[in-house]
């Protein structure tokens, strides 16, 4: 069934009603994906925003569908994680094929120790009309505020004056911080003149949402299907994966050469989908030709804006790091910037978050442009390592693991950067991990971290620690836990469930507090002063 | 002897920077060039592994498409 896009009303703000709202804390610019993940996060710490967005409806067409395990555990931190998963198509069989035949098959078995599994397909559409209800719960903390264009913003050292146009008319907000979540071709980091650059590929790519009411494949199970160099498509490679709603995404590379507004007339697209689908019911529902790029920001914080999702990176769709990248710039930018608005944390904190994510960022542009680059080679040369590595592919599991089909998105681990400390005990998992899930009576572990620092205790040694004004979550004889986090060990989460210190069981109360004042970005102040 | 070729993944966890390494290794190479960057990399690795049963092994399998 097509997705009927709401339009969302625009309300006269409080500036063209004659009232002084006096400034605020926050003001996203954007409600894509990003933008609402970003206020959601703010206002779970108490902290109120104004989102301003051009439009007034959700991602219209087919845009980002694969959303990963670290993304839906961030998530469901906000409060949609329950309803993406019940929406979702949760993967399971990938096959990938070359020319006729099938070169080999995964099954991602689920992961019964984690609440997430791997991997599920969902509409964007679907995400950000989630997003938007749960922005409802907080009417007090979010101001979201649709038709409502930024057009010009004056910056200044204790906060920034956005102009906002809309059909009403004109007017100004002052803002402590502005978050540019106006994504790829975000206007605020062209008017700021900031060099974004990166790897251009030439490549067009034609994407189609099909609706069938019967699967293509054998079972109910929902596939994956990626082809190379596919009978139906000489010399190009192809993608088919199952949505919700029964629609099935289909990419098709479609060459440098191709003619973008050609190839996406409907007399070119149907006879290609039947071409991979056969002689089946179908209907198209959404065409796009697109190319892309790989790039980002040198910097993502410049003193009171800052730069978060597709305006500070973008990259290639293959591995399905782009919404899921910014979402993860969401989790670490959310808890620090409510910690320097508390004065919990000193503004420096911040600076962390450009240090960490643009680790994260550099990690998903190297592979989706590899992805990339194994799709679309480049000389005959790498035709023929690509086709060889393919062909070889069938018996020899090292050559399985080089076919590169686009590597999916899992979180980078910030170990040895930023805020985290030495690994002190080798006991336990390393600093700047993102924790892993474990099942509960009656519930997940990860459902227990994250908004808030938490000293997790694990094992009697470590029982007797504590830190104030910390929470204490404490497990003794747990195999499931101690499977990820082993056993006498102390462990310092940060708000966005990384692991912020590994320490002795006998840590004491100074080192705990050590720990803390790390991780609230202490070095830096230090390396600062 | 003859061998079978192992079906241990050795190239990991560098699998994807080995192969970037590679296609940087030929960028820019006209296509003999490259050819003859393949040969001296073939005998290279040919002595790095050493066993002749092994390249055998490889050599029957390379040989199939
Ligand atoms: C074909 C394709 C497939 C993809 N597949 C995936 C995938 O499977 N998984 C994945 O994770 N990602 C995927 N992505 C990437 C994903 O769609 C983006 O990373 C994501 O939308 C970024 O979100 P954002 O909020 O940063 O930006 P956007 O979604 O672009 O939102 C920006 C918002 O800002 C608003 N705006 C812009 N300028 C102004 C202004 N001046 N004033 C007010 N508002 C403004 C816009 O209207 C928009 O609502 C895909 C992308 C494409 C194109």
């Amino acid at each position: 069934m097509h997705y009927q896009n709401r339009e969302y009303p625009y309300q006269t703000p409080p500036e063209l009603k004659g009232e002084n709202p006096g400034k605020y804390p926050v003001a996203i610019v954007g409600a894509g994906p990003i933008g609402m993940a970003m206020a959601i996060d703010l206002a779970l710490h108490g902290i109120r925003s104004v989102i301003l967005d051009d439009n007034n409806k959700v991602s219209v067409g087919s845009r980002a569908i694969c959303w990963a395990k670290r993304t839906l555990e961030i998530f469901d931190r906000l409060g949609i994680g329950d309803r993406m998963l019940e929406k979702g198509v949760t993967w399971k069989v990938g096959r990938l094929f070359y020319g006729e035949k099938e070169v080999f098959n995964f099954d991602l078995l689920p992961d019964d120790a984690h609440k997430m599994p791997a991997f599920i397909n969902l509409q964007q559409y679907y995400v950000e009309e989630y997003l938007v209800d749960r922005i409802a719960d907080f009417p007090d903390l979010i101001d979201l505020r649709w038709l409502s264009k930024v057009t010009g913003e004056k910056i200044e050292d204790d906060g920034v004056t956005l102009h906002v146009q809309t059909a009403e008319g004109n007017y100004d907000l002052r803002a402590g911080y502005v978050l540019a979540c106006d994504g790829c071709k975000s206007q605020i980091r062209q008017r700021m003149g900031l060099a974004f650059e990166g790897q251009i590929f030439e490549e067009h790519f034609l994407i189609t949402d099909v609706e069938m009411p019967e699967p293509p494949f054998e079972s109910e199970t929902p596939e994956r299907w990626f082809w190379f160099n596919p009978p139906f498509h000489a010399g190009q490679s192809a993608l088919l994966h199952r949505q919700p709603d029964n629609i099935y995404r289909i990419d098709l590379q479609l060459g440098p050469d191709a003619d973008p507004i050609e190839e996406a007339k409907s007399e070119h697209v149907i006879p290609r989908v039947k071409q991979i689908i056969g002689d089946r019911e179908f209907k198209i529902d959404w065409v796009s030709v697109y190319s892309f790029t790989c790039a980002m920001l040198e910097r993502f914080v410049h003193g009171r804006v800052i730069f978060v999702g597709d305006s500070a990176h973008v990259v290639s769709p293959f591995g399905a790091r782009g919404g899921n990248g910014g979402i993860q710039d969401v989790d670490n930018l959310g808890w620090k910037l409510a910690a320097v608005l508390k004065g919990e944390a000193e503004p420096v904190l911040l600076d962390s978050y450009d240090e960490e994510r643009r680790h994260g960022a550099r990690e998903n542009i190297k592979n989706s442009s590899r992805a990339t680059n194994f799709m679309t080679p480049k000389s005959k040369m790498e035709t023929i390592f690509r086709d060889s590595v393919l062909t070889l592919a069938s018996d020899l599991p090292f050559a399985r693991t080089l076919v590169n089909s686009g590597r999916l998105s899992v979180p980078c681990t910030l170990d040895g950067i930023g805020l985290q400390m030495p690994h002190l005990n080798k006991n336990g998992a390393a600093p700047g991990t993102a924790c892993p899930d474990a099942p509960l009576p009656g519930g997940w572990l990860l459902n227990q971290l994250g908004g808030e620092f938490v000293l997790l205790t694990i094992g009697e040694k470590a029982r007797q620690a504590s830190l104030p004004g910390v929470t204490n979550l404490h497990f003794e004889n747990n195999a499931a836990v101690s499977a990820h986090y082993g056993d006498d060990v102390i462990y310092l989460i940060r708000p966005d469930q990384h692991i912020a210190a590994t320490l002795d069981a006998e840590a004491d109360s100074e080192t705990l507090e050590r720990a803390l004042a790390y991780a609230k970005g202490k070095p830096a102040l230090e390396t600062a002063s | 002897m003859r061998k079978t070729l192992t079906q241990t993944d050795r190239l990991q966890p560098h699998g994807d920077d080995f192969y970037e390494l590679l296609m940087a290794a030929h960028d820019g190479l006209a296509f003999d060039q490259s050819a003859a960057l393949n040969a001296r990399l073939v005998l290279i690795l040919a002595n790095e592994v050493g066993d002749f049963g092994t390249l055998t092994a490889a050599i029957d399998r390379a040989k199939k498409t």
